[in-house]
């Protein structure tokens, strides 16, 4: 075994529950005990300290995170800032849990090298780097884990934004909702076009009243919509243009010359009615 | 080499595209319907493009030059029944096909020339 892992290997033989006491009172002093119980703690705390005690017992080199040995204290480590990412705690209190693991390292670092300082200070040394790379590691696998949870309520929303929804005989509308960009147009374009050969509609309405804003990019977007729209025979309509976003559109000098534009739902709607030969009339109250 | 038959249906010519266009069909094709058109005296003509899954800028712009063509032998070109991802693919070649009529499928593509037919009447 290498001398430094003999060193680290006594501190964590020696007595694993004082160990892990030091641990909690350290973790709770930093306030990185937030949102978890004591309990869960400690039971994280014990089987990372196994997990670690396994790896040096196994002569795993403290310099190498990415080492075969290290693979239980990955796993330890990862299913911990997991659950952590998951119940919404901080980036901070997730590593605080992993830094706090310092002082009781340090404490028995003291214990066992008192009679000689120059050798517990480059065990410190060696401990303080592995702790930082473990430390590192959580954070980086917490970043992922939230990374995944935003990427995946993207896509949701995406799903959620966008139905395609059938407004009267040969009439079709797309309520669009948040930002278009052009993976979200892209989207937009593929159901609207394959609903129009489903359904054999004429006509398509595009209302924008919930796309907050309105740039050039998005307005080619919507230009490219209603080009496709009428490359496959039926024509298209946008409505909801506010107030704010027509001036936009004209001050950004966007040509929309040659597309139907309506201010709102109900007005496309008439127009689309009026044209397949559709006239509503009230019938007075007896 | 293949070439697409030309179906004649009443004044209008009727060409069903059922196979992926290779360039040289394509520009027979062109060859082909403008004689058509001259011989017949036909005033439309359908083309169905439902069963064409890929196209490339080269059949966008043959479409649109068909329809050149058939307007300066005074005909009306209706393209009908492109697929979506036909649909998209050419706004993304930036093709738009100003100037090419289009039409969900062949049923309204004729009901389209016969009512351009009874405005040219009256």
């Amino acid at each position: 075994m290498k001398q430094e892992n003999a060193v680290f290997d006594q501190v964590l033989k020696t007595s694993p529950e004082e160990f892990v006491k030091d641990w909690m009172a350290e973790v709770s002093a930093s306030g990185g005990s937030l949102g978890s119980s004591a309990l869960t703690l400690q039971n994280d705390a014990r089987e990372l300290l196994e997990a670690l005690r396994s790896a040096i017992a196994a002569d795993a080199d403290l310099g190498h995170l990415d080492d075969a040995p290290w693979a239980k204290t990955r796993a330890v480590l990862t299913a911990l800032s997991q659950s952590r990412a998951a119940q919404g705690a901080g980036a901070a209190d997730t590593s605080q849990f992993v830094m706090a693991f310092k002082r009781p390292l340090f404490i028995g670092l003291q214990k066992h090298l008192a009679a000689d300082p120059k050798a517990a200070f480059d065990a410190a040394w060696v401990g303080s780097r592995l702790v930082d790379r473990l430390a590192q590691f959580t954070a980086t696998i917490y970043q992922r884990t939230r990374e995944e949870v935003i990427n995946r309520q993207q896509a949701e929303l995406l799903e959620l934004s966008t139905p395609v929804v059938k407004l009267w005989e040969g009439v079709l509308a797309v309520p669009m909702i948040g930002t278009l960009d052009s993976s979200r147009t892209q989207l937009v374009m593929e159901s609207l076009l394959t609903r129009i050969v489903e359904t054999g509609s004429e006509l398509a309405i595009i209302d924008i009243t919930g796309v907050p804003t309105v740039d050039t990019l998005v307005a080619q977007h919507l230009l490219k919509t209603v080009t496709a729209i009428r490359l496959m025979g039926a024509d298209c309509i946008i409505s909801g243009i506010r107030p704010q976003i027509a001036q936009t559109i004209v001050h950004l000098g966007i040509d929309l010359q040659g597309i139907t534009t309506k201010a709102t739902l109900a007005d496309a709607l008439q127009l689309a009615m009026k044209k397949a030969g559709w006239s509503v009339t009230r019938v007075a109250k007896a | 080499m293949e070439r697409i038959p030309i179906l004649r249906m009443g004044r209008a010519l009727l060409v069903t595209i059922q196979v992926d266009l290779q360039d040289q069909v394509a520009l027979a094709l062109q060859d082909d319907l403008s004689s058509m058109i001259e011989r017949t005296g036909a005033n439309g003509v359908l083309i169905d493009i439902s069963a064409l899954e890929i196209v490339d800028s080269f059949v966008g712009r043959m479409l649109a030059s068909i329809s050149g063509i058939a307007s300066v032998l005074d005909a009306t070109v209706v393209v009908v029944g492109m697929q979506p991802a036909v649909a998209i693919t050419l706004v993304e070649l930036g093709l738009s096909l100003q100037g090419v009529r289009t039409a969900l499928n062949v049923e309204r593509g004729m009901a389209m020339l016969a009512a351009d037919d009874r405005n040219q009447i009256d």
